[in-house]
């Protein structure tokens, strides 16, 4: 059950082959057998699962139901849920409980799906290893020695273990994309505004976007269909239609212009993982798609650029958290600036602190030109860059990450070299394209990711060139050996 | 030598939005604690603002009226830093990109001079919340009702030099706001707060070190604030010290001022554009459609009246000032068609209650209506002057209708001829010595010898003559034995 897809499981319970119910018990009862190898989840809800499940079958039975009627799926801990503790992978909302649902949320449960639960990311999604996680590091289910990336690790490895058949993520600097390559799997990042942010805990509002993963492209189009949305209650929301991601899949790709950025090619990626994905690449091209080199001069600059507005951006994101009105609050505060500092100092983890310095520093008086300025022309600079490619090509296609997944405490003493492996899909963030990753073959037996980039909200051109693909290709149907 | 004042305000002022600004809870005021205040309020986790429309509608009416630049795209802020009662860590604010700026706004000294102040910027910004201290033991408390309730601040150039002229520009700005029904005026309600920046100089010197006097909330403490700190600054310089840049706090009911922090305590801010609102653009078809929706301003209101009513320029100053004043003023001279003892009324009798309990004339307990029944029952000669001063206090402690008033204390003037006659003729006929020395006395002398007459029918009458009459009457009497 859990090796069919979102797409084979959506026919089977049309068809009442199998119930939600039994659908529902399936993954609940490998999250209760697997999870604690792998640490995928936060939270299982299991007596509502089974509620919800029910509902659907009944539902499914007096037929109409609504597109995921009685599918599976799990949200990543940073989608609001209410009545549901929500905790962003922190110490600091370990005890939060919201009284509303965020709209993917509400999205999804307007479309019938089953939450089987919330599911493990880098504290406050800052991370691309999922080792920033108050609630322990999730494991790659590839190789439990690595790790799945982040900060969508949780979702990741929960669809990679077949744990659930569809996830929810986030994807601010690749949180979507990463995780995706690295454990195997398909996530697409949509353009800026097409997904409501509204009861996403923000952590860089101006990059933050709500994206779904699966195990294919398919799957992936059928999730997008209801998440996404304009949402008034967003003011950065797009007001334009959604289409049916799911209708050109299967469009021809005779002539599709693939633009192939040389600076994706450089040498910091492993020579293993080129080869991969120049293979990948190569079964395109055989299906009828032109490849063009293309340049994107200033995509070196992403890093730090990003490392730069996404930490000041959540510098004032997380002031909120101060122990006052929910959340972590330090014991027995002595006065009003101890409960800040302690309550602060405590509750949040090294990484989020980091972050917050960071950003406080970039926007601090005399240093903002320095800094924050120039971020903002370097990110308008990276924006031109795409916007002249796509002049001549219709997709961009490339590595989504420089290696295949890394083993834990490799990168832990050096954030550096942790913030690299995000180099080829900060980019899309600054730009506010959407970005997908698809698994592309292997490296040491660990995933590689082929990594396409949109048009502004072009995400079916993207969607239908991931499908042909896995239509000759079976990397998206491997599973993980020695799970069960 | 003399001292030269410069000062500068900025005045926070409340939007009478129904909503806040970036979120659909109500803005009521006085309402229990924390009851109007949302998820969005609170800052609980991914909620997102949302800017209210009619906030923005609002701040460009304030900029069109004092004649200044709107923005054609203006931005919100961040401005960061930790207090409980401010929920996200950082206020939404403008900075760059105010809607407002520029502009400038006319004020009248009381020796009839004239002079412009400059307005510099109007921003639109949030409120924050209000932290309690009083009720909770070793602990404060967080109301966040007022948290997000839309407000500008409106930042003039430093153009005023004294305490007059300050006030005279906050209470014309009060007045502007009002007219405009943008803001309720009410200042018990903080829906004005001043900042006064105050420094001194020698005449042509350079401008001196200022200081901030924060949150001011009626003329009279600012007046009070701004004199204070003139003083202060005066001694401290002619002592050979220094001024020190710094915020400062002044307690109205002390009457006391100290220091809060100086500039090197000061926050750093760290504004940058706020990435959950997008800019906002004012097109000039959006400008020309709220400019057709200005009501009338209290400077041509002033004019209209000078010539409408024949007030003269202080009454019909007094009078336009504001727009809850000047509709109860027009109201009450539409219905007793007598603008001149309306205008009396509305200055005398009824300020003065409004002042000595400190109320705004929306509360007033004298509706204009009531006023105005007032006022006919003068003109035709129903009661005196003075017994409508105690028909007005009755209506003010609400027992009713003038008219009910003036029966049920049998307040009724005596206007029959009769009565008055023969009130005056036993007055005549018990007042021999006094009859006796008007005769003798002067002709000059003896209309200020009629006063003991009159007073002596008023008695008899209980107050209720006519005193018109009765003066006619005693004239005709006691000539009649000369």
């Amino acid at each position: 059950m859990h090796q069919k897809t979102l797409a084979e499981l959506r026919e089977g319970l049309i068809k009442r082959e199998f119930s939600s119910v039994e659908v529902t018990q399936h993954f609940l009862e490998r999250i209760a057998r697997l999870d604690e190898r792998f640490n995928c989840f936060i939270s299982v809800t299991e007596d509502a699962a089974l509620a919800r499940a029910r509902e659907a079958d009944k539902t499914l039975a007096a037929g109409g139901a609504p597109a995921l009627c009685g599918l599976p799926v799990a949200h990543k801990d940073i989608f609001c849920t209410r009545g549901v503790r929500t905790s962003c992978g922190s110490q600091m909302l370990d005890n939060f409980i919201p009284p509303y649902d965020a709209a993917v949320v509400e999205n999804f449960n307007d479309a019938g799906v089953v939450v089987l639960g919330k599911t493990n990311m880098d504290e406050f999604a800052m991370g691309s290893s999922n080792e920033t996680s108050w609630y322990g590091a999730v494991k790659n289910p590839w190789d439990v020695r690595c790790v799945p990336g982040g900060s969508s690790g949780g979702s990741a490895a929960a669809v990679a273990a077949g744990m659930a058949p569809g996830v929810t993520a986030t994807d601010t600097g690749g949180s979507i994309r990463q995780p995706a390559a690295l454990c195997g799997i398909t996530g697409l990042k949509p353009t800026y505004g097409r997904v409501s942010r509204w009861g996403m805990i923000a952590f860089a509002s101006s990059l933050d976007q709500g994206g779904p993963m699966a195990r294919s492209a398919e799957d992936v189009a059928l999730l997008l269909n209801a998440m996404a949305s304009f949402d008034p209650r967003d003011s950065t929301s797009a007001e334009r239609a959604v289409p049916d991601y799911t209708a050109d899949l299967s469009t021809d790709l005779s002539g599709l212009r693939i633009g192939v950025p040389r600076e994706y090619f450089d040498e910091g990626l492993n020579p293993a993982t080129e080869q991969v994905v120049r293979e990948a690449l190569r079964e395109l091209e055989s299906q009828g798609a032109v490849l063009k080199d293309i340049d994107l001069p200033h995509a070196k600059l992403s890093v730090p650029a990003y490392y730069v507005i996404a930490p000041a951006e959540a510098s004032a994101n997380l002031s909120r958290f101060d122990g006052v009105r929910y959340g972590y609050r330090c014991d027995a505060p002595a006065d009003l600036p101890d409960m800040f500092k302690r309550s602060r100092a405590e509750g949040f983890g090294d990484e989020v602190k980091r972050r917050i310095l960071v950003g406080t520093y970039c926007l601090s008086a005399g240093y903002y030109d320095a800094y924050y300025n120039k971020a903002m022309q370097v990110r308008r600079l990276i924006k031109e860059d795409f916007v002249a490619a796509f002049a001549d090509v219709d997709v961009v296609a490339g590595p989504t990450c420089p290696n295949p997944a890394f083993e834990f405490g490799a990168k832990g003493d050096n954030p550096v070299a942790m913030y690299l492996e995000d180099i080829y899909t900060i980019a899309a963030n600054l730009a506010g394209l959407p970005a997908m990753s698809l698994p592309c073959g292997f490296v040491d037996n660990k995933p590689v990711g082929l990594q396409l980039i949109g048009q502004y909200f072009q995400e079916a051109r993207m969607l239908n060139v991931a499908h042909r693909y896995q239509q000759a290709t079976s990397w998206h149907r491997r599973m993980p050996p020695d799970i069960d | 030598m003399t001292w030269e004042t410069v000062i500068g305000l900025e005045v926070h002022t409340q939007l009478n939005t129904r909503t806040k600004i970036f979120s659909g809870a109500s803005t009521d005021f006085g309402a229990q604690p924390n009851t109007q205040a949302c998820a969005i309020d609170l800052a609980m986790p991914g909620t997102l603002p949302v800017l209210n429309e009619e906030a923005l509608r609002k701040a460009v009416m304030f900029g069109l009226a004092i004649e200044a630049e709107i923005n054609e795209i203006s931005a919100f802020e961040r401005k960061n830093y930790f207090y409980p009662d401010l929920p996200k860590g950082y206020q939404t604010t403008q900075l760059e990109k105010p809607v407002v700026v520029g502009g400038h706004v006319e004020i009248t000294l009381a020796d009839g001079s004239a002079k412009s102040i400059r307005i510099h910027h109007a921003h639109l910004e949030e409120d924050a919340g209000k932290s309690l201290h009083d009720d909770f033991h070793g602990m404060s408390g967080i109301d966040l009702n007022r948290a997000g309730t839309p407000l500008i601040e409106i930042v003039s150039e430093p153009d005023m030099r004294s305490a007059e002229e300050a006030v005279a520009f906050a209470k014309k700005l009060h007045a502007i706001v009002t007219s405009l029904d943008i803001c309720d005026g009410i200042m018990a309600h903080g829906s004005m707060r001043f900042d006064v920046n105050v420094s001194v100089r020698r005449p042509g010197e350079p401008l001196g070190t200022r200081t901030e006097t924060k949150n001011l909330n009626s003329f009279r403490f600012m007046e009070r604030a701004i004199e204070k700190e003139v003083a202060r600054q005066i001694d401290v310089l002619e002592d050979g010290g220094e001024i020190i840049q710094e915020t400062r706090l002044y307690d109205g009911d002390t009457d006391t001022a100290r220091a809060m922090r100086s500039k090197e305590e000061a926050n750093d801010y760290r504004y940058f554009p706020c990435p959950d609102l997008l800019p906002v653009e004012i097109d000039q078809a959006y400008i020309e459609a709220v400019r057709a929706t200005l009501p009338e301003l209290p400077d041509p209101r002033c004019q209209r009246f000078v010539e409408q009513y024949q007030l003269s320029e202080y009454d019909a100053g007094v009078l336009s000032e504001n727009a809850a004043t000047a509709r109860y003023f027009e109201t009450v001279a539409a219905e007793c068609n007598d603008a001149k003892l309306a205008a009396n009324w509305v200055m005398g009798e009824l300020a003065a209650k409004l002042n000595s309990e400190e109320r705004d004339i929306e509360t007033a307990s004298v509706t204009a209506r009531q006023l105005a029944g007032l006022i006919k029952r003068i003109k035709d000669n129903t009661v005196s002057n003075k017994m409508a001063r105690e028909v007005f206090d009755a209506m003010w402690q609400g027992e009713g209708e003038p008219d009910g008033i003036i029966e049920a204390r049998g307040l009724k003037q005596v206007s029959d001829s009769g009565a008055i006659e023969a009130m005056v003729d036993e007055v005549i006929a018990n007042s021999e010595k006094q009859v006796e020395n008007y005769r003798q006395a002067d002709a000059k002398k003896r209309p200020k010898m009629l006063g003991y007459f009159v007073g002596q029918v008023m008695k008899a009458s209980k107050g209720q003559a006519n005193p018109q009459q009765v003066n006619e009457i005693l004239l005709r009497k006691l000539d009649e034995l000369l």
